[in-house]
């Protein structure tokens, strides 16, 4: 209860230091009306069609069109005043958000703590060009009063008091060519928060805890390079030390243990062997991409590791990254009135290619295929995507008999099914947004419902959650039953 | 993802460059001899053609001012890169405007998104088709996303503001009939009826066209009572390159009080905008020397 109460007081102070740092947006000059351009009132409004001969109706000519050649007089009016914070942000271009964030299991957790997130976070942007390179530097600066670790800033882990999401050079060394070198976020496929062939680091945990979508991807270091010409668009991209993606370890979330048999957290926190050599530990991807008409078509390689601990080291009791190279293919293009996309990808599990060893997760197929619309004969502003997604694991028979006894079986396939509804209202300041996913195999499911609404171009208010539910507690989205949480934030973005 | 669906209706923008209402309708015989020999469908073909196709390509910074009825004001600010379709006969820029089009297709649209700050950066590529859905794509720099937008609806606000996606994108040649309502030295004012009243919110609406420029000077919208509900009204007009450009305009929606101004800063035409910008490769790396104001 602690916590709860320290929570509110550091929200109130952040959200009374906000309004003095980011007033809410001041009153731009509402145009006046030119001179004689009042016609809204002045204009026969149930105009009837009018007879020949009364045809000097009609509006008068703007600025411009009118006879006589008279000056346009309207200037373009600049808020006049002192500087505020936004000004200062505004002079030295830099971009970015100030949020506070807070969030509570809706039920408990003996394994964690009662608050799921208490941050508050200072984003900066900055990018230049110079010479033809341009330069991007985004970080966050945060303090979670959840997270026992601020003081520890690890970049790679995603844990500590600043995260680098950016620092980058980008520019093109021919007309054919760019580069682009540095810590940046990457993302490429076709799926809507599903990837298969998207093997860039992601960051599950701020995806669980309800950060900001924009966390779900972790940044990587790495050099894409991409070539463009009539043939394919090739994009190469060099990460040379391994990039895992920011995990479930039970730090922050609670997940089924397979080897204690239950639900574990902060008691059983996954320490993982992490490959962490520069150049020895690296990771390659590639994706070959053309558009055909309106079809975007793609094929996909990756060749490094899994980007979750999917192995387990027996003797040093310690999660492992196994090795693994992934090839895949996608296509995505309008059908119907909305957007259709297939994608495909087969996962090797380079350490386990015969899918005896039980340490180290089989080789799989994943498929997935999306449907995108709005849904205009329900109601307005009202879009419903569905995806179909499945795994297919490979070596099955070899998966079961070598199993550790007592261990619970997985399927041999795992299905899931999504579906988005985003609604929008009040001039689309405020969306009503759900996405779920439901595995009908795993008998389990994971809720996203979400409300923003827009206060003005600045502040943006949201509350939302991550509910999950399943019928055991080993499945994927089932073993975060715990977890579930609601959230709100307040952002202030310049 | 945090899409918002905002964009989706973001197509709009780009026509509005050259001029925020389009006049496309379905060839009609008749004619009017107050018109000077015109038929309705020349007329609203050289609006058409004055409204989104001149020069071969063009480029605009676009302010839009929402003001509520409590006179709350959102902004909206874009650079919008458009090309069209090379044509068969490349049109002279001395040309007087207001001639008949020769060949007004395809065209491709790019946008970036100077602000608010929540769209900051995010760029959105459009290839305008005349026979089937438009393509869009919008990029999400803050995650690296391209993502496919559908959108089907076209009478929804665009960016949330008092605009259309249709207002600026043009209505189907076919779905509306075009009659002369009336004449006068200054406009052709047409009235046009939608051929399926199901599928808009409008039962009529009527444009006055300058006749020396062609221009759509004002447009009003009405349901089904004959009351007007929405007005659309160029509020300035300049003359650049040859081509007559609105540069201000007020779309109003009359029940609320709310409306939107647009200005469009910095327009030129005829810049040589190389095709390969309307492509994804610029989405993730923006035509810097086109953005500037």
């Amino acid at each position: 209860m602690n916590i709860r109460k320290s929570l509110t007081l550091i929200a109130a102070w952040l959200a009374g230091f906000l309004l003095i740092a980011c007033p809410p947006v001041r009153g731009q000059d509402v145009p006046d009306l030119p001179e004689g351009l009042d016609e809204p009132t002045t204009m026969p409004r149930d105009e009837p069609d009018l007879p020949g001969g009364l045809d000097d109706d009609g509006p008068d000519l703007p600025p411009g069109l009118e006879d006589g050649d008279r000056k346009d007089t309207v200037k373009k009016s600049e808020p006049v005043g002192k500087k505020g914070f936004l000004d200062v942000m505004e002079e030295l271009d830099i971009n970015g958000f100030w949020e506070v964030r807070g969030g509570a299991r809706t039920q408990a957790d003996r394994h964690e703590k009662d608050a799921s997130i208490g941050e508050t976070r200072l984003q900066l942007e900055w990018e230049k060009t110079l010479r033809g390179v341009t330069l991007k530097y985004t970080g966050d600066f945060l303090y979670d009063q959840v997270d026992n670790r601020m003081s520890n800033v690890d970049l790679v882990r995603g844990t500590g008091w600043f995260d680098l999401r950016e620092l980058s050079g980008r520019f093109s060394p021919a007309k054919w060519m760019d580069v682009k070198v540095g810590r940046q976020i990457l993302t490429w496929g076709t799926g809507d928060l599903l990837f298969v062939n998207d093997l860039f680091p992601k960051d599950w945990r701020a995806f669980f805890i309800g950060r900001d979508l924009e966390y779900l991807k972790a940044p990587a270091n790495a050099m894409k390079v991409s070539v463009f010409n009539d043939i394919a668009d090739v994009d190469m991209v060099y990460m040379p030390r391994f990039n895992p993606s920011r995990f479930i370890s039970g730090r922050r979330i609670s997940y089924f243990n397979t080897t204690l048999g239950r639900r574990a957290g902060q008691d059983a926190i996954i320490d993982t062997d992490l490959p962490d050599e520069w150049f020895d530990d690296s990771e390659w991807a590639t994706r070959i991409s053309r558009r055909l008409g309106s079809y975007e078509l793609a094929a996909y390689g990756y060749w490094g590791y899994w980007k979750t601990p999917e192995g387990f080291d027996a003797a040093r009791s310690r999660a492992t990254y196994p090795r693994l190279s992934t090839y895949g293919a996608s296509i995505r293009g309008p059908l119907g009135r909305g957007v259709a996309n297939f994608e495909a990808a087969y996962y090797d599990s380079r350490q386990d290619r015969a899918g005896d060893d039980p340490f180290v997760r089989n080789s799989e197929i994943r498929l997935l295929a999306g449907y995108e619309t709005d849904l205009p004969q329900i109601a307005t502003e009202l879009t419903l995507g569905v995806q179909y997604y499945v795994e297919l694991m490979q070596d099955y028979g070899a998966y079961k008999r070598t199993l550790p006894a007592a261990s619970n079986a997985a399927d041999r396939d795992r299905h899931v099914i999504t579906v988005r509804l985003t609604k929008q209202l009040m001039n689309q300041n405020l969306t009503l947004g759900m996405f779920t996913y439901y595995s009908p195999t795993d008998a389990d499911a994971y809720m996203r419902p979400n409300i923003r609404y827009k206060i003005d171009d600045h502040w943006t208010v949201e509350v939302g959650g991550n509910v999950f539910v399943g019928k055991d507690d080993h499945t994927f989205f089932g073993q975060f039953e715990r977890n579930s949480n609601i959230y709100a934030s307040l952002r202030c973005a310049f | 993802m945090k899409v918002n669906k905002t964009f989706f209706v973001l197509l709009l923008a780009v026509a509005m460059t050259f001029g925020p209402i389009v006049l496309t309708g379905e060839p009609s015989a008749k004619t009017d001899p107050k018109a000077n020999a015109l038929t309705v469908d020349e007329i609203v073909a050289k609006a058409n053609h004055v409204a989104y196709y001149q020069g071969d390509d063009g480029r605009a910074r676009l302010k839009m001012t929402i003001v509520d009825a409590q006179k709350r004001t959102r902004l909206r600010e874009m650079t919008v890169l458009r090309r069209d379709a090379p044509k068969p006969g490349k049109q002279s820029e001395t040309q007087p405007a207001g001639n008949t089009p020769e060949f007004d297709g395809e065209q491709k649209f790019y946008i970036y998104f100077h602000a608010p700050a929540d769209v900051n950066k995010m760029s959105f590529l459009v290839h305008k088709h005349l026979d089937k859905d438009d393509d869009r794509w919008l990029y999400l720099p803050k995650i690296d996303l391209v993502k496919r937008i559908a959108g089907s609806e076209k009478r929804t606000s665009f960016v949330g503001s008092d605009f259309f996606y249709e207002d600026v994108s043009g209505r189907n040649t076919t779905d509306d009939k075009h009659e002369l309502a009336s004449s006068s030295d200054k406009y052709y004012v047409l009235k046009n009826t939608p051929k399926d009243p199901k599928k808009v919110e409008f039962a009529s609406y009527k444009t006055w066209i300058h006749k020396k420029t062609f221009l759509v000077i004002k447009s009003e919208y009405y349901d089904n009572k004959g009351k007007p509900y929405r007005q659309y009204q160029a509020r300035a007009v300049k003359r650049i390159q040859g081509n007559w450009t609105v540069t201000k305009a007020r779309m109003t929606d009359l029940r609320t009080g709310r409306y939107t101004d647009v200005e469009y800063f910095g327009v030129k035409y005829d810049i040589g905008l190389d095709d390969d910008i309307f492509t994804q490769r610029y989405l993730r790396r923006p035509p810097r020397e086109h953005l500037r104001d």
